[in-house]
Order: C-alpha cells, then sequence, then structure tokens
C-alpha cells in the first residue's frame, strides 16, 4: 500500500476532465515527453523549482514569488480531503474526481489507493491517462475507474515514438483490453498541427476505433499555445515554439471526418 | 423591439438627468401659504401631497401606452428640500461632478437661493437629525464607522403586494373609512392621532386620483390636436384608462400596469424612500390579467411584451434623487433599486413560475437598460431552464438579474416571525434584503464599517486617520496574550458603536414618524390602515430595522493574519505588524509577503480563515439582531455594501491583511479581492459557511470571464454551481461576465463602452459611469478563469 505520492496541483471546478464539476489531482511523473505538452513541470517524479522571475509582474500590488517548488508529497487522506471539499457540487452536477499527470498510472499504487478510497466515499472517478503502462497496472485499477479519458495520439508507431519518445504499442494493446472489458472510455485526440492533424493519422486513427470493441465518444483537444511560458519558467526547450493554433474552420473539419464515420464528437473536454 | 419601444428607449438612454425645482417650488409654496399651520402634521403632509399632485406639469411622451413622469419630463429629477435642502454648494457640485451629474438651470440656483434654501434652513429632516444626535455619533459618523441613511432619504425600502393589483383607490377609501369609524374614543387615547392619520390617508387616496384625472383630460386634449388616427385612438385609449385606474381596479394587463405606475409615481413623488419602491413579483401579480386577455383573445404575447417594455422605460425616467457628500460616496448611482422579482413559489408553496416569467426575461433581454433591476428567485421547485434562460442573459455580461434562493429568503422571514404565507409573498428588494413584500417597513440604516472598528482597536480606541479618541480603551495590543483577548476587545468596541449607532436611529426613527408621515405610502401597506398608523411610525405588519455591516472579507483576513502570525506561529509581533501599517507597508516587504501570500485568506475553503468569519460573523450578529427598535419591531443584521467599500477604505490606513492604506475594502460576503485562489467553488464554500438565514440578505459577487461561459458545459456547471450554494442556504450570487481587458480598454476609451453595464454591488451600474477606483477594482476582482 502506498500512503503518499506527489501531486503537482488540484484544480477545482474543472469542467472539461469528465462530466460535471469535478476536482482534477494532477500526479506528477511520466514516461511520455510530447512536443506539445502544456505541463511541462509534470514530466519529472520528483518536485522540481520552476522559476518565476522573469515574468514577475510589475505591476501587481501583491507581491509575487520569484520562484516556486512544483510538486508536494501528499498522503492519500490529505488528497481525499481535498477532493472531498466540493461533494456538494459534484452531486448537484453528476461530477467527480479526475486524476491526471504527469501521467496518474506513474504513481499507480498510490493511484490506486486514490480510487480506491474516492470509490468508498462515493465519489465518481475518472482517469485521464496516456495508456503507457503494463497491462497488469491497469487490470489492477480498472474496477475502480468509473471513466477513462484515453488519449490516442498517432497510430504510426515511429511517428509516435518521435513526437513522444515512446512507441505506442502498449497503448493501442491497453485500449483494447479496456474496450473489450466494457469500461466506459472517451477517447482524447490531440490535434497537433502538422504532427497528429494529418489526413493519414487522422484516417488511420478512425479505423483504429472501428477495431475497438465499443464505439467511443471523441473528444478533439487542439493545440494550445499554453504551455509557452512554462517552458521559461523551467528552462526547457520548446519545441513547438513556431507552431500557430488551428483555426476554428479546421478543427470543425476534424469533426466533421470522425462525425461523418459515425462517432459523437465533442471539441475540448 | 418594435419602432415604437426602439424611440423611446432610445429617447429614455439620451436623456440627460437634471434637476428640477418643480416639486422644491411647490411644497414650499404650500408650505408658506400657512393652511399647515392649522391642521396636524399627517394631515399638513396629504395636502402638501395634494397640492403637489394638483399642480405638477403634466408629461405625455411621443408614441407612449403607459404615461406618468415624476418631473416635468424623463429624467427631471424632484428635490425633497424636507429632507434635505441642498445647498448652493450642492447644486454646484451636482451640475458639475463627473459621475452622476445632474444638470440644473441657473433659474433653479436662483430659485434655491432666494426662497427654498431661506425657508427650509433648520426646518428639514437632515438639519434636525445633526442637531439631534450627540457628540460620540458625529465622532462615529465623521470618521467613518457608519453612515446615515435617513439624513437624505426617506425610510421607504418596502414593495408592493398582490393586494394593490386587486384594489383601486376608491376601495382604499373605503377602508380608510370603515377603520375611522372604528374609533373609539371612549377607549383609546390614541383615537385622535388614529383619526388625523387616517385622514390623511384619505386626503393622500384622492391627490393620486386627481393627478390621474389630469392625465385624463390632458390625453383628451392631445388626442383632439392629433392629427394621425391611429395615435388618436391610442390617446383615447390612455383617457379612458386613466378614468379608471387607480380609482379603481384594473382589469386588462394594460390597465394593471397604468395602475401601478400612478401609484408608483405617488411613492417617489411624497418622499424619496429609500430603495425605490416597485411592484415585487411582477410574473406573479400580473399572471391572472395576462392569462385571462390571452385566453379571451383580447391581448397577444407581442402586444403583452410592448406593454412590458413600454413600462420598463418608465422606470428608466426616473433616476434616484440626487444626493451628495457620505451619502453620495455609499451609494453613486442613478439606479433607484427598483428590484423586480421573478420566478419564487405561490402562497401555498407550489412553483411561482408562468408564461410570464419568461416573457419578462425576454424584456429584460431586450431592453437592457439600468433601471429597473431585475432578480430571479430560484426555489428547489424551479425548473432548470428558467434559470438557465436568465444565465443565457447574465452571460451578455449585462449583469442582470442577480440570482436569488427563494427558500432561505423565507426561512430568514420565518425566522424573524413572519407568517409562511407573508413569508413566501416576500421576496427582496433594494440590492439584496429580504422582505415581506406590501406588509413590511424594513428599513436600511447606516453601513457599519467592521474594519474601521478592527483599526480602532488596535490602536486602544484612538482613530489613527485623527488622532482622536473616538472608541473604548480596550488596552495596548501589543500587551495582549491571545488572540482571544483581541477578539473580546473588538468586541466591546463593535458593540460600543452598535449602541452609538442604534441611539441616534431611535432619534432619527421618531422624526420621520412625527414629523414626516407618509399617508400615501401607509395606504398600501399592510397593516396601517387597519391600525390608523403610519409607516413611519410602526403601521406596517412588520417592521424591522437593519444596519448594514461591511468589509467581512477584510476583517475577516486580518484577523487571520494576526492569529496565524503572531499568536499560532509566532514569526511576527504585534509591534512589527503595527509599525509596518503605520507606513504602509513601504519597508517591510517581506513581513508584507508573509500577510498577503502566506496567511490563510477567506474565500478558498479553509477552514482556518473561515471560522475566524464565522466569529467575526457572530460578533456582528449578537451585537444587533432581536434588539427592539421604535416600531415594535426588531434589528437584523445583513451584509451588503452598495460601493461603500470604496468610501469606508478611503477612511482606513494600512490593515493586517495587507490591504495597502485607503483602498477599498472587500464588499459584501465577497472574499478580499484577489485573495481567492481555488476558484468558484471554494468562494462558494466559504461563504456558505455564514449562517445566511440568520441575516436578511448577503451580497455574493461572481466576476466570470465571458469564455467560462461559451458552451452548454458553462452554462450548466454554472446552474450547478449556483443549486450548490442555494443547497447550503446561500441567500444571493450576482455575475460579472466580462473579461479585464474589456474593462481596461473601456477604462482608457470610454467613448467605446457607453453601453457597458457591469454588476457593481446590488445593482448594475454603466461602467463608465463609475469612479476610477471602483472600476479599477472592478477590474482586480478575480477572474475565475
Amino acid at each position: 500500500m502506498k500512503e503518499k505520492g506527489i501531486v503537482f496541483d488540484i484544480k477545482k471546478y474543472a469542467l472539461h476532465d469528465g462530466p460535471g464539476i469535478r476536482t482534477t489531482v494532477f500526479l506528477k511523473g511520466c514516461l511520455l515527453k510530447c512536443w506539445w505538452c502544456h505541463n511541462p513541470e509534470s514530466h519529472k517524479l520528483e518536485p522540481e523549482v520552476m522559476n518565476f522571475s522573469e515574468d514577475k509582474n510589475k505591476n501587481n500590488s501583491y507581491l509575487r514569488r520569484s520562484s516556486k517548488v512544483i510538486g508536494k508529497s501528499m498522503t492519500v487522506n490529505e488528497v481525499l480531503k481535498e477532493v472531498e471539499k466540493d461533494v456538494i457540487f459534484y452531486d448537484e452536477s453528476g461530477g467527480g474526481v479526475t486524476f491526471s499527470g504527469g501521467e496518474a498510472l506513474v504513481q499507480h499504487e498510490f493511484l490506486l489507493e486514490l480510487l480506491k478510497e474516492s470509490k468508498k466515499r462515493g465519489i465518481h472517478t475518472t482517469l485521464d491517462t496516456s495508456g503507457y503502462v503494463e497491462q497488469e497496472i491497469f487490470e489492477s485499477i480498472s474496477n475502480y475507474v468509473d471513466l477513462f479519458l484515453y488519449d490516442v495520439k498517432l497510430i504510426d508507431e515511429q511517428d509516435h515514438i518521435k513526437y513522444t519518445s515512446v512507441s505506442n504499442a502498449k497503448i493501442l494493446r491497453n485500449l483494447e483490453m479496456l474496450s473489450s472489458n466494457e469500461n466506459e472510455i472517451i477517447v482524447r485526440i490531440p490535434l497537433i498541427p502538422g504532427i497528429s492533424d494529418t489526413e493519414e493519422n487522422l484516417i488511420l486513427v478512425s479505423q483504429y476505433l472501428f477495431t475497438l470493441n465499443q464505439k467511443h465518444e471523441i473528444h478533439l483537444l487542439p493545440f494550445k499555445k499554453m504551455g509557452e511560458v512554462k517552458y521559461k519558467r523551467l528552462n526547457i526547450e520548446n519545441k513547438m515554439e513556431n507552431v500557430l493554433q488551428l483555426s476554428d474552420e479546421r478543427i470543425n473539419q476534424v469533426k466533421e471526418f470522425f462525425e461523418s464515420n459515425g462517432f459523437t464528437v465533442k471539441v475540448g473536454g | 423591439m418594435n419602432d415604437r419601444i426602439a424611440k423611446l428607449r432610445e429617447q429614455s438612454l439620451n436623456a440627460k438627468s437634471s434637476l428640477s425645482h418643480e416639486r422644491a417650488v411647490l411644497i414650499t409654496e404650500f408650505y408658506k401659504i400657512g393652511i399647515s399651520n392649522n391642521v396636524s402634521i399627517p394631515v399638513g403632509r396629504a395636502l402638501a401631497f395634494k397640492y403637489i399632485l394638483s399642480k405638477k406639469e403634466l408629461c405625455i411622451n411621443e408614441g407612449e401606452l403607459i404615461i406618468g413622469e415624476r418631473g416635468p419630463q424623463p429624467k427631471a429629477t424632484p428635490t425633497y428640500p424636507e429632507i434635505c435642502a441642498h445647498s448652493l454648494e450642492d447644486l454646484e457640485i451636482l451640475d458639475n461632478r463627473e459621475k452622476i451629474s445632474f444638470k440644473i438651470q441657473n433659474e433653479t440656483k436662483e430659485i434655491y437661493k432666494e426662497s427654498i434654501i431661506p425657508f427650509w434652513k433648520g426646518r428639514s429632516i437632515r438639519d434636525r437629525i445633526f442637531d439631534a444626535v450627540d457628540e460620540d455619533w458625529k465622532l462615529a459618523y465623521q470618521a467613518g464607522v457608519f453612515t446615515e441613511f435617513m439624513e437624505q432619504r426617506a425610510p421607504g425600502h418596502t414593495v408592493a403586494d398582490n393586494k394593490i393589483f386587486k384594489k383601486g383607490f376608491v376601495d382604499f377609501k373605503a377602508q380608510i373609512n370603515k377603520s375611522l369609524e372604528e374609533l373609539d374614543f371612549y377607549n383609546d387615547p390614541k383615537a385622535y392621532e388614529k383619526q388625523e392619520e387616517l385622514e390623511a390617508m384619505e386626503i393622500a387616496a384622492d391627490a393620486i386620483i386627481i393627478l390621474a384625472k389630469r392625465y385624463s383630460e390632458k390625453a383628451q386634449t392631445l388626442a383632439k390636436d392629433e392629427e394621425d388616427p391611429i395615435r388618436r385612438k391610442e390617446l383615447v385609449d390612455i383617457s379612458l384608462i386613466c378614468e379608471k385606474v387607480p380609482a379603481n381596479a384594473p382589469e386588462t394587463f394594460r390597465e394593471a400596469l397604468q395602475h401601478y405606475w400612478f401609484i408608483h409615481l405617488g411613492v417617489i413623488t411624497e418622499l424619496n424612500t429609500w430603495d425605490s419602491f416597485n411592484p415585487g413579483r411582477l410574473d406573479q401579480h400580473l399572471y391572472p390579467f395576462y392569462k385571462k386577455e390571452i385566453e379571451n383573445g383580447t391581448l397577444t404575447e407581442e402586444g403583452a411584451r410592448e406593454l412590458l417594455q413600454a413600462f420598463w422605460i418608465k422606470f428608466n425616467n426616473q433616476p434616484a434623487p440626487p444626493k451628495v457628500g457620505i451619502t453620495a460616496q455609499e451609494s453613486n448611482t442613478y439606479t433607484d433599486f427598483c428590484l423586480i422579482n421573478i420566478g419564487g413559489v405561490k402562497e401555498n408553496g407550489e412553483d411561482g413560475v408562468n408564461d410570464l416569467s419568461y416573457l419578462i426575461l425576454d424584456v429584460i433581454e431586450e431592453m437592457r437598460i439600468l433601471q429597473p433591476s431585475s432578480m430571479l428567485q430560484i426555489s428547489n421547485k424551479t425548473p432548470d431552464r428558467l434559470l438557465k434562460r436568465a444565465l443565457k442573459i447574465i452571460k451578455t455580461g449585462f449583469g442582470q438579474p442577480s440570482i436569488f434562493n427563494t427558500d432561505a429568503l423565507i426561512q430568514e422571514m420565518v425566522r424573524q416571525g413572519k407568517d409562511i404565507k407573508d413569508a413566501r409573498n416576500g421576496g427582496a428588494s433594494g440590492c439584496v434584503e429580504v422582505g415581506a413584500f406590501g406588509k413590511e417597513s424594513y428599513i436600511l440604516t447606516g453601513y457599519f464599517n467592521l474594519v474601521k472598528i478592527l483599526e480602532i482597536t488596535l490602536n486602544n480606541g484612538l482613530d489613527p486617520i485623527t488622532g482622536e479618541q473616538i472608541g473604548l480603551k480596550t488596552g495596548n495590543v501589543n500587551d495582549y496574550k491571545t488572540f482571544e483577548e483581541l477578539l473580546e476587545n473588538f468586541k466591546e468596541q463593535v458593540i460600543y458603536f452598535v449602541n452609538i449607532k442604534i441611539k441616534g436611529n431611535n432619534i432619527v426613527e421618531r422624526l420621520y414618524a412625527t414629523q414626516l408621515p407618509s399617508p400615501f405610502l401607509s395606504i398600501i401597506i399592510d397593516d396601517c390602515i387597519e391600525k390608523g398608523k403610519d409607516y413611519n411610525d410602526g403601521g406596517a405588519r412588520y417592521n424591522t430595522t437593519y444596519i448594514q455591516g461591511v468589509g467581512l472579507g477584510t476583517l475577516t483576513d486580518s484577523l487571520t493574519a494576526i492569529k496565524y502570525n503572531i499568536f499560532d506561529n509566532k514569526t511576527m509581533l504585534m509591534s512589527e505588524l503595527l509599525d509596518a501599517i503605520e507606513t504602509n507597508f513601504e519597508k517591510s516587504e517581506q513581513l508584507h509577503y508573509k500577510l498577503v501570500e502566506e496567511s490563510p485568506k477567506y474565500g478558498n475553503d479553509n477552514d482556518y480563515a473561515d471560522d475566524i468569519m464565522k466569529q467575526a460573523f457572530n460578533i456582528y450578529f449578537d451585537a444587533i439582531d432581536n434588539r427592539p427598535n421604535t416600531k415594535g419591531g426588531k434589528y437584523r443584521i445583513n451584509l451588503l455594501p452598495t460601493t461603500v467599500h470604496i468610501y469606508f477604505g478611503s477612511v482606513i490606513k494600512a490593515t493586517p491583511d495587507g490591504r495597502k492604506a485607503f483602498e477599498p475594502l472587500s464588499e459584501g460576503v465577497s472574499p478580499v479581492q484577489g485573495a481567492d485562489r481555488l476558484g468558484p467553488t471554494a468562494v462558494i464554500k466559504s461563504a456558505s459557511k455564514i449562517d445566511h438565514l440568520k441575516t436578511g440578505g448577503t451580497l455574493l459577487n461572481q466576476k466570470f470571464s465571458p469564455q467560462l461561459l461559451e458552451d452548454e458545459v458553462g452554462i450548466n456547471s454554472l446552474a450547478h454551481l449556483i443549486r450548490s450554494y442555494f443547497k447550503m442556504d446561500g441567500h444571493q450570487i450576482q455575475f460579472n461576465i466580462v473579461s479585464a481587458e474589456t474593462l481596461r480598454e473601456a477604462q482608457q476609451h470610454p467613448e467605446k463602452y457607453m453601453n457597458l453595464i457591469v454588476r457593481v454591488a446590488g445593482y448594475s451600474d454603466y461602467f463608465v459611469d463609475l469612479g476610477v477606483d471602483l472600476q479599477n477594482e472592478i477590474i482586480r476582482r478575480t477572474e475565475h478563469n
């Protein structure tokens, strides 16, 4: 039993991480290094320092921190205490808790305890995952997850390795397993200009989704330039620096493409 | 909207607010004639009212369907010298000030100089109040510990109920006569007073009938000269309607609106009552007329819409009477706080929502004007459809309607001892104040500066601004051993100033009761006729006196910072904190950082801070609740600021929460601007730890950027947020939907944003009309993005 884990943020009133009003718990650590990641502070498992000195807002009458430690060791009970504060909103809206990352499954033993404890307290659980872990891990947690938000990024394995640093073989296999086991899953597709939004990849994704046991709802997550400042603060190279956001028109095209293939599609979460 | 309404709306929007000397001249004339010397005060007041309504200039605007103006033309605003005779200097300020100005002709200034000011000097209630209150009161008032509502405006704050839509003034007169006949001069020592009051009411009833008759004749005359046959017919109809109402009960939808409007004019002409009278539960009152006529085929939905829109414009034509000095600062707006209630429950507890509830929301959305203000009552039984309809209007950034919790309103009223039926027929008015409509006088008497009292406590009773001893000597805070000791002494100071305020109120209330009765208003508020007692003298069925606490967030965060840093963690000395405050944190960056960034804050669902908020709330509540007022009723508290948190902040040096000197305080029950860092659910959780049911109203302001409400998910979530707050007995919540960027842009280029309306406190206002402080504060309010 893993009583403690590293949490890097707890966000309340999360509206796009599953149904209803949710609290999203971000666990630190991720094995993927996606070019477009907007939470680069989540990659390392250990707490790290983010530097604010360059973007310090001089006009702010309140003093700002010049740096901040990202990641905090918390117990299951400490996390659940925060999560439970908003139960009244979950009850009213059909919401609950979402575990995200990083990749929440990197800390799977801690996550398992969080999930068990959430279910024990009658809270709806959602897991936002890249799927990049061993099958046994999914088998150990899937009974405690009400909804998976499962990323499908690129179908071509070489491309996947290039842009995320890992192979997608495990990811796709796990998704097939979860789908066959009647788990509730929403497939999330990050639309990254020139990388995952290519005709070729979209067709492959669509074909792949057809092979699954269930016809899953799709959420398209268009690339947003919101992580940029974090790369600077962490002093990491940002490979997406010159990439522009997709036009609404292009996003709609993609939406219509999947819809024409019979999928239910939402833009955003 | 159709052409007629578009034109009338444009006319109303473009009309400049001006000050009209008409009423001042007429009332001065009347009291100079001397008739009033030979009659009782109530009868004199009624005769003065009749004199004004018999002589005032009439105004029927082109194309109007609902007619009648308070002044000689739209937005020509009368004055009430018997309450506050503006000085020549006041008139100059009003004429020239940048915001909320009133154009004043030289003739008016001349008349004021020659006749109005000399006559009312020493006679006006304002002069008499300042003569009558004692030195302690004056010291506290001047220091900004509290404000006094009644020094420029009369105690109003009441709302119409259903009875006025079922009765005409002929019926009211019959009721008055019945009470007169039943007077028992042998056994009732008050019989004479009652007789005079009832006779005054009868005269006032005649006065409003006279006004309507005059309008009827005027419409007739206009009809004769009118060349357009369609308009001629309309004028003839107007003439017939004014012949009928308000003397007789209305029978059609249109008559009901015109009937109400005459009553409205009567109330706001008799006195400049605070939080202007309004029709209250409009969808409930009008529905029987609407339903009957829709079924008969004598009215269409479109026709009803047009009439409601015409009705809306009438409100917009009546700016709040011009205020000066501190009173202008506490409520600096043209808005007269007419708050139309929509939704809620019926008298039997069933859901009150009907077709008109939706139609009125359409009207609000389409009219998009400052007045009247509007609110939606949401009970457990209210369909989500209505709430979401309202949210789609709020989303457009208009600030209306605000959302109220019917179930909480009812429980608040029942706790205060009201009958459940009266409570269900009630609602909220002004900003957020709960009331039993048609049956209660629930006057607000002044804002109470809780943070100033903490400052005084920290200075052993001295006001650090003036160095004067205005509070109790509760000891040197450097010697306090525990946080509880500080709280205990703060409590002593609160009680001390509450006592001073209540002592003053007892004088003010009796001055109004004896010198400025309001017989017209008394006719329509139960049970003034039955009791033979004036509204200002306890004639209403329920009589509540409020003192409104301001700065709960700043107070909580200040007390919390002291407890956390000085007493619990011992990382700071009291003397260090006081020194830093004295220098406005100039040389104490680190200490300031600790206060602002590292101390628990109210608004983050953090029990450490929120528990202190509860203690502070209880200190205020215990000092006031249930104390007797002069009218046989009780004192209660509510927590709302209008715009006074800016003024109150301007009289306080830096505070222990890290607030810099003279900056605004937190407003309503909202957290300190920028102190809430965890989003709306945390704010709502913190705010719901207040026992709202023990108040008569709280105000929670939430600023949302429009992006949060872009899609269905956003709208649905907001609805859930509101329902959750209300499950936890939250009283009211309101939303500002604008981006800070837009507001900054509006500040730079006001000319492009003349129509930008934002939620200020319990009301909405034009952003460009707000002072720069208030503008900045609205920009600062945390965006939950």
